[in-house]
């Protein structure tokens, strides 16, 4: 028996807007609409867009000591995660691999943790196994919908003056057209930009009150892949798996001093092994030199024609105006400046690593 | 000047024994915004249902086809620098090649638009 694609909140919205709809991890989102990725790619970077993330698991952690319990499971400070902020963080497993990265909020009196679609299944029972006295519990009657941009404070703060106080990776309880939603001032396109959670039957409503702005177009899966390569951000089962660890993956930046000096999370051997000693291979940017885009998978070689690693992502960058990827290669052919050549249909072409991201990222802090 | 159509969604003038060739707006619009076009150079030989080039969207990238057997004698030379023109007017100005036949009988193994028509719903 197969499951049935689930549907979100917002599918009827979806549907009226003529968005394109595939099966994303089971459930039926929208890939495009109308305007086409690079125009919504393009709307995002330039003005604001709204995404639909609803897919997304959003779980209510309650209990004593909750971020202090978190940190057996990852390798983030959040026991000092202060109220009213988010930090991007990840589970690792007992190889120093990641499991899955998510955000958690410290929400006051519970925290609020955003986990992957496709691994919501796993990250649940992972938390309700190892989270003891830790009440753990998943939201189903609330979407998540992301309104991204330069323009997105003025489009979500017409609507909820609050939204503007809020700094890069802060969140707060609000209103919105009546109904209360939990505002979270971060993304997943290098923008400035928020991540709602609204309820359920409020959901279509509220998204047409940020959608009848001027400044905001809906936007699809395809934009936001397309807005997260460029921004350098990783997409899990891409560009980070249970095998590869943290600094392998250019993520040292999101362990915390204390943990990456104290440990005490799985993996933490390797991890701080790696820290100390460095990593084999590492992910970097990569640009093509010509016009072909290299997707995931495909081989990167020295100039010599040794095999350094393959790409984890790739597309063609609509505000770089050319392809873009990201892949692991050995760490000492990872320095930015270095020439490959990328094994496309069988044929060597030529690209060059670079600094991430490909833009620069455009936060409010 | 007779248009012929083939199940990979391609369209076929013939002239005298050269075809021109290109993707239907159907299939580009089904693609996406093309980005990148890799083709084949003049003098290639296509052997029917052969892989002859590559058109990668945004999304994707999906391979075209040979409709017929043939000598590439003309490749549209413009795509490499404005590959958004495969969704501007892919039955138009953004023909992929002039291909000179090698069997005219293969035709009758094509469609016609109202084939076409019907297979594309």
């Amino acid at each position: 028996m197969t499951d049935a694609p689930k549907r979100t909140p917002l599918y009827d919205l979806h549907v009226e807007l003529g968005g394109k709809i595939v099966d994303f991890a089971g459930w039926e989102m929208p890939v495009q609409y109308p305007m086409g990725i690079m125009g919504e790619h393009k709307q995002c970077r330039e003005k604001a867009a709204l995404f639909d993330v609803s897919h997304m698991g959003q779980v209510i952690l309650r209990g004593d000591n909750v971020g202090e319990k978190l940190e057996s499971l990852c390798p983030q400070a959040f026991a000092t995660l202060k109220e009213g902020k988010a930090r991007y963080g990840f589970f690792t497993n007992d190889d120093g691999g990641i499991m899955d990265d998510l955000i958690v909020s410290n929400a006051g009196d519970h925290y609020f943790v955003v986990v992957n679609a496709a691994l919501r299944h796993q990250d649940i029972p992972h938390m309700q196994a190892n989270l003891d006295g830790v009440e753990v519990t998943e939201i189903f009657d609330r979407a998540l919908v992301a309104v991204q941009g330069p323009k997105a404070e003025d489009v979500v703060g017409e609507l909820c003056p609050a939204a503007r106080e809020l700094k890069f990776m802060e969140t707060a309880l609000a209103d919105i057209g009546g109904v209360e939603c939990r505002i979270s001032r971060l993304g997943y396109t290098g923008e400035d930009g928020y991540e709602i959670s609204i309820p359920e039957a409020d959901a279509i409503r509220v998204s047409k009150l940020f959608l009848a702005h001027d400044d905001c177009e809906p936007a699809g899966l395809g934009a936001r892949d397309s807005l997260r390569l460029e921004a350098g951000l990783c997409l899990y089962g891409n560009d980070i798996d249970q095998s590869t660890s943290p600094i392998e993956a250019s993520l040292s930046w999101a362990i915390q001093k204390r943990r990456k000096e104290d440990g005490g999370f799985p993996g933490a051997a390797r991890v701080q092994k790696e820290l100390a000693e460095g990593a084999a291979k590492k992910l970097v940017g990569i640009k093509p030199e010509g016009r072909a885009p290299a997707r995931q998978g495909v081989e990167i070689q020295s100039e010599s024609g040794d095999t350094l690693g393959a790409i984890t992502s790739g597309s063609f960058g609509p505000t770089v105006g050319g392809p873009v990827a990201m892949g692991y290669v050995a760490a000492d052919h990872g320095a930015a400046g270095t020439k490959v050549n990328l094994i496309i249909r069988g044929k060597a072409q030529p690209a060059e690593i670079v600094a991430l991201p490909f833009v620069t990222q455009n936060y409010k802090r | 000047m007779a248009t012929y159509y083939s199940e990979d969604h391609e369209w076929i003038t013939v002239e005298g024994d050269v075809a021109t060739l290109g993707i239907t707006k159907h299939a580009a619009d089904q693609l996406g915004e093309v980005v990148f076009v890799e083709q084949r150079e003049t003098g290639d030989e296509f052997e029917k249902g052969g892989e002859i080039g590559v058109i990668e969207s945004v999304k994707a990238a999906s391979e075209i086809y040979a409709p017929l057997d043939g000598e590439v004698v003309e490749v549209n030379e413009t795509l490499a620098d404005n590959p958004g023109a495969l969704n501007e007017s892919p039955e138009g100005d953004a023909w992929i090649y002039k291909i000179k036949l090698s069997d005219a009988s293969q035709l009758d193994d094509l469609m016609d638009l109202d084939g076409y028509k019907a297979l594309i719903g």
